[in-house]
C-alpha cells in the first residue's frame, strides 16, 4: 500500500474535532430550522388565537392567505441564503484551521531533522 | 363513446408536442450515453442551472400542476399548506441532510442505508419501502393522465387514459432506460413553469387579479349563490335580488361549494371534516382541524426531505459548494412556481364554479386546464390555445415524475432485488434485460392501481405518500446523520414500525373514502350497486370514524405521532443494542460532516479497500 493510514494522534481523527466539528454545523443547523419553523408552526396558532387580525384584507387577501400564498416563500430563500453562506465560510474556517495544523507540524518536524 | 368531433384541435396539438418531444428527447439522450457510469458522471458534469431545473421538473408532479389549484379551489385556505409546504420542505433537506449525504457518496437511500451500517440486509429493507413510497405516488400521477386525456378526448374513459400514458411511459423507460434523464427533466421544468404562468396572466389580465380575485369572496351581498330559474333574479345571502348578469362579478355558486367565509379561512372544509362528520359544532371542530393542520404540515416538510426519488435527483452534483448553490435555486425555482397554483383555483371558483359539482376532469381536479377555456367567448382561439399550453404543461408534471419514480422503482427491482438478492451472479446483461421486464412489469401494476383512484383527489394522495416518507425515511436519515449511537436494529425498528403503521393508518381511513365515493357514483350514474360493491359495503367503517372524529384525524394524517414514535424506537432500540454501533463509527461520522476539501472520504474508501471490502 502506497499511503500509509493517518497516525490515531492526528488532530482530524480526534473526538475533540468531530465533535466540534458536528456541534458548529448542527448549532447553524438548528439556529436556521429554529426560525423556520416558529414562523411555520406560528402560522396555525395565530389564526387559532387571532382570527380577527388574520382576516384583516390588505388588497383583496386576507392577511393570512398574503403571508402563507405569497410572502412564506421569499422568506424560506432568505433562511436557505443565510444558511448556505454561513455553513459555507465555517467549512472554509475548518479547512484553514487544519491547513494551518499541519503546517506547524511539518515546521517542527523539519526543525528537529 | 368518443366524439372525434368534440377533440380542440389546439389543445391536442400542443399536448401531442410536449409528449412527443419527451420522447424524443429520452431517446437522445439515450443514444448519447453508453455505459452505465454516464448515468451517474453526465450528472456531475451539469451546471448548477441544469442540475436545478432537472431537480424542480421531476418534483414537480401532477400534483403541482393540477392537485394545488384543484384542492384551493375545493377547500380554500387549508389547501395552501401544500404547496408551502412542498416548496419549504427543501430547507430541511438542506439543513439536515443534504450536505452530510452528499459527502459520504451514497447516490440512493439503499446505498447509504446499507454504507452507514456495513448490513446487506438493511439495503433489502430499504429498498421494499422504495417500492413502497413509489406506488404510493405513482397512483396520483395516473389520476392525472386519466384525467387530462378524457379532457382532450372527449367521452374517452378515464381508464382508457391511464392505460395509455403509463403505456408510452413504460415504453419510454424500457426501451430508453435511465441514461440521461437530465435534460429531459430540465425541458418539462421550464415547460411547466411557462404553462401555469402565461395563461394565469392573460385570465388575471380578463378577469381582474388575484387580490381582486379574493376580494370578491367573502363579500356577501354581491356573493350570488343561485340563478332563479325562469327569472333574472339571483339569490345572495342576503336575500334574491336582481342582478344584472353583466354586473356579476363572480358566477353564482352551485350548493356544493363551500360557502364563502368557510373557503376563506384557516380551519375549513379540509381540515374539519372529521369533526363535521362527527357532527360537531364551529367551536368544537377548531381544536381538531388544528390537530390535523400540524400533522399535515409535519408529513409535508419531514416527507420532502425523505422522498428516495428526489433524494437521488439530489447528488447529480456532488461538488459542496456547487450542491448547495444547486439546492438554493431549486427552491427559487419551485417556489416560483407555486405561487400560481392556487391563483388558478381562486379565479376557479369565482368564474367557473360548475366544476363543484363533477368528479375527474369535470371536478375541481381540472381546473387548471378547463379555466383558460373560457377566454374562448371573448377572444375565440386564444382560449383554446392557452388551454392547450395549460394541458401541455399537466402533461410534462405527470411524465416526469412517473418517468423518474419507473426509473427508481425499476432500479431497486432489476439491481438490489434481482442483482443482489436473488441472483448476485447475474450479469450487466442479465440485468439489463430484467430492468426492461420490471419497468414493464411495475407499469402495469401502476396503470391497475391508477385506474382505481378516479374519486381521490390528486393532492390528497401526493399528502399521503409524503407522510408514509415523512414517517420512514426522514427519521432514519436525520438520526443517521447526526447520532453516532445509531444501530441498524434501532434503525430498522424505528423505519419499519413508523413505515408501516403510517401506511396502515392511512389505509384505513382511504377505504372508508373509497367507499362512499364509489357508492356516491354509482348513484349519481343510476347503476345499481355490483355484488361484490354490495358485499364490501356494509364494512365501509363510515359510522365508526363518525363517533372518533380524533381517531380519525390520527388515521388519516399519522405524522404528528408517527414521526416521533419512530424517532423514539430508534433511541431505545439502539440503545438496547449499543453493542452493534459500527466499529468505525468516528470516521464514518467525520466523512458525514468533514468538509470536503480535507480529503476524508479518499482516506475513508482507500481504508475500506485495505479491509478488503
Amino acid at each position: 500500500m502506497s499511503t500509509p493510514f493517518p497516525a490515531p494522534d492526528d488532530h482530524i481523527h480526534s473526538e475533540s474535532f468531530l465533535r466540534s466539528l458536528m456541534r458548529r454545523q448542527l448549532r447553524l443547523s438548528v439556529a436556521a430550522a429554529s426560525t423556520f419553523l416558529l414562523a411555520l408552526m406560528g402560522m396555525p396558532l395565530l389564526n387559532y388565537f387571532g382570527p380577527e387580525l388574520m382576516s384583516t384584507r390588505i388588497g383583496g387577501f386576507t392577511l393570512s392567505w398574503l403571508v402563507l400564498g405569497v410572502l412564506f416563500f421569499p422568506f424560506v430563500w432568505i433562511i436557505a441564503w443565510v444558511f448556505i453562506r454561513r455553513s459555507i465560510s465555517l467549512e472554509e474556517t475548518e479547512v484553514q484551521e487544519i491547513d494551518e495544523l499541519r503546517q506547524k507540524r511539518s515546521v517542527k518536524k523539519s526543525s528537529v531533522r | 363513446m368518443l366524439l372525434l368531433s368534440a377533440i380542440d384541435p389546439w389543445i391536442l396539438a400542443f399536448s401531442l408536442v410536449t409528449v412527443l418531444v419527451t420522447i424524443w428527447m429520452g431517446f437522445r439522450s439515450a443514444r448519447n450515453s453508453k455505459s452505465a457510469a454516464d448515468f451517474f458522471v453526465a450528472g456531475r458534469s451539469v451546471s448548477v442551472g441544469w442540475n436545478a431545473s432537472a431537480i424542480s421538473g421531476e418534483y414537480l408532479s401532477a400534483a403541482s400542476f393540477m392537485g394545488v389549484a384543484g384542492m384551493v379551489m375545493s377547500s380554500g385556505y387549508d389547501a395552501l399548506w401544500y404547496p408551502v409546504c412542498y416548496a419549504c420542505g427543501y430547507l430541511f433537506l438542506l439543513l439536515f441532510i443534504a450536505g452530510p449525504l452528499r459527502r459520504f457518496g451514497a447516490y440512493t437511500i439503499p446505498d447509504f442505508a446499507e454504507g452507514r451500517y456495513d448490513s446487506p440486509v438493511f439495503r433489502k429493507i430499504a429498498v421494499v419501502f422504495v417500492l413502497f413510497i413509489g406506488f404510493f405516488y405513482t397512483m396520483p400521477q395516473m389520476k392525472g393522465a386519466g384525467t387530462t386525456l378524457s379532457y382532450i378526448f372527449p367521452g374517452l374513459p378515464y381508464w382508457a387514459g391511464v392505460v395509455l400514458v403509463g403505456a408510452v411511459i413504460t415504453l419510454n423507460v424500457a426501451l430508453g432506460g435511465m441514461k440521461g434523464i437530465t435534460l429531459v427533466q430540465a425541458f418539462q421544468y421550464w415547460a411547466k413553469m411557462f404553462a401555469i404562468s402565461l395563461p394565469i396572466f392573460v385570465l388575471m389580465a380578463v378577469y381582474g387579479g388575484y387580490g381582486n380575485n379574493l376580494g370578491v369572496n367573502g363579500d356577501d351581498k354581491s356573493t350570488v349563490y343561485a340563478t332563479v330559474a325562469g327569472t333574472n333574479n339571483v339569490r345572495t345571502l342576503s336575500g334574491i335580488t336582481n342582478i344584472a348578469p353583466e354586473a356579476q362579478i363572480r358566477a353564482p355558486l352551485p350548493a356544493k361549494a363551500p360557502a364563502d367565509n368557510i373557503w376563506l379561512s384557516p380551519f375549513g372544509p379540509l381540515t374539519t371534516k372529521a369533526a363535521k362528520a362527527a357532527k360537531l359544532d364551529n367551536t368544537k371542530s377548531r381544536p381538531y382541524a388544528l390537530l390535523y393542520t400540524y400533522s399535515l404540515i409535519i408529513a409535508l416538510v419531514c416527507g420532502t426531505a425523505g422522498l428516495p426519488h428526489i433524494l437521488v435527483r439530489f447528488y447529480t452534483n456532488p461538488d459542496g459548494a456547487a450542491a448547495k448553490r444547486t439546492t438554493m435555486w431549486v427552491m427559487i425555482l419551485i417556489g416560483i412556481f407555486y405561487v400560481f397554483p392556487p391563483v388558478f383555483g381562486v379565479l376557479g371558483r369565482n368564474w367557473m364554479p360548475t366544476l363543484y359539482d363533477g368528479i375527474g376532469v369535470n371536478g375541481t381536479d381540472g381546473i387548471v386546464l378547463k379555466l383558460p377555456v373560457l377566454l374562448r367567448e371573448k377572444y375565440g382561439v386564444l382560449g383554446s390555445v392557452l388551454s392547450g399550453i395549460t394541458c401541455a404543461g399537466a402533461f410534462a408534471a405527470f411524465m416526469s415524475t412517473f418517468s423518474g419514480l419507473l426509473v427508481s422503482m425499476t432500479g431497486a427491482l432489476a439491481h438490489d432485488v434481482y442483482g443482489r438478492m436473488l441472483r448476485p451472479q447475474s450479469t450487466p446483461a442479465d440485468r439489463m434485460r430484467m430492468f426492461k421486464f420490471a419497468a414493464v412489469g411495475i407499469g402495469i401494476v401502476a396503470m391497475l392501481l391508477g385506474s382505481l383512484v378516479e374519486n381521490f383527489e390528486i393532492n390528497f394522495m401526493v399528502g399521503q405518500a409524503f407522510a408514509i416518507a415523512a414517517a420512514s425515511y426522514f427519521p432514519l436519515l436525520f438520526m443517521s446523520v447526526w447520532w453516532r449511537g445509531m444501530t441498524v436494529t434501532g434503525a430498522a425498528t424505528g423505519m419499519l414500525t413508523g413505515g408501516l403503521l403510517a401506511v396502515g393508518a392511512i389505509s384505513l381511513t382511504s377505504w372508508t373514502t373509497f367507499i362512499t365515493t364509489q357508492a356516491a357514483k354509482f348513484k349519481s350514474l343510476g347503476i345499481s350497486e355490483p355484488t361484490w360493491f354490495a358485499m364490501l359495503k356494509p364494512y365501509s367503517l363510515t359510522d365508526y370514524w363518525a363517533a372518533r372524529p380524533l381517531l380519525r384525524i390520527l388515521c388519516e394524517q399519522p405524522a404528528i405521532w408517527a414521526v416521533p414514535l419512530a424517532i423514539l424506537l430508534m433511541i431505545v432500540v439502539s440503545k438496547l443494542t449499543a453493542s452493534r454501533v459500527p466499529t468505525d463509527i468516528r470516521m464514518k461520522m467525520l466523512v458525514l460532516h468533514a468538509p470536503e476539501k480535507l480529503g476524508l472520504k479518499q482516506e475513508y474508501i482507500r481504508e475500506h479497500e485495505a479491509h478488503g471490502h
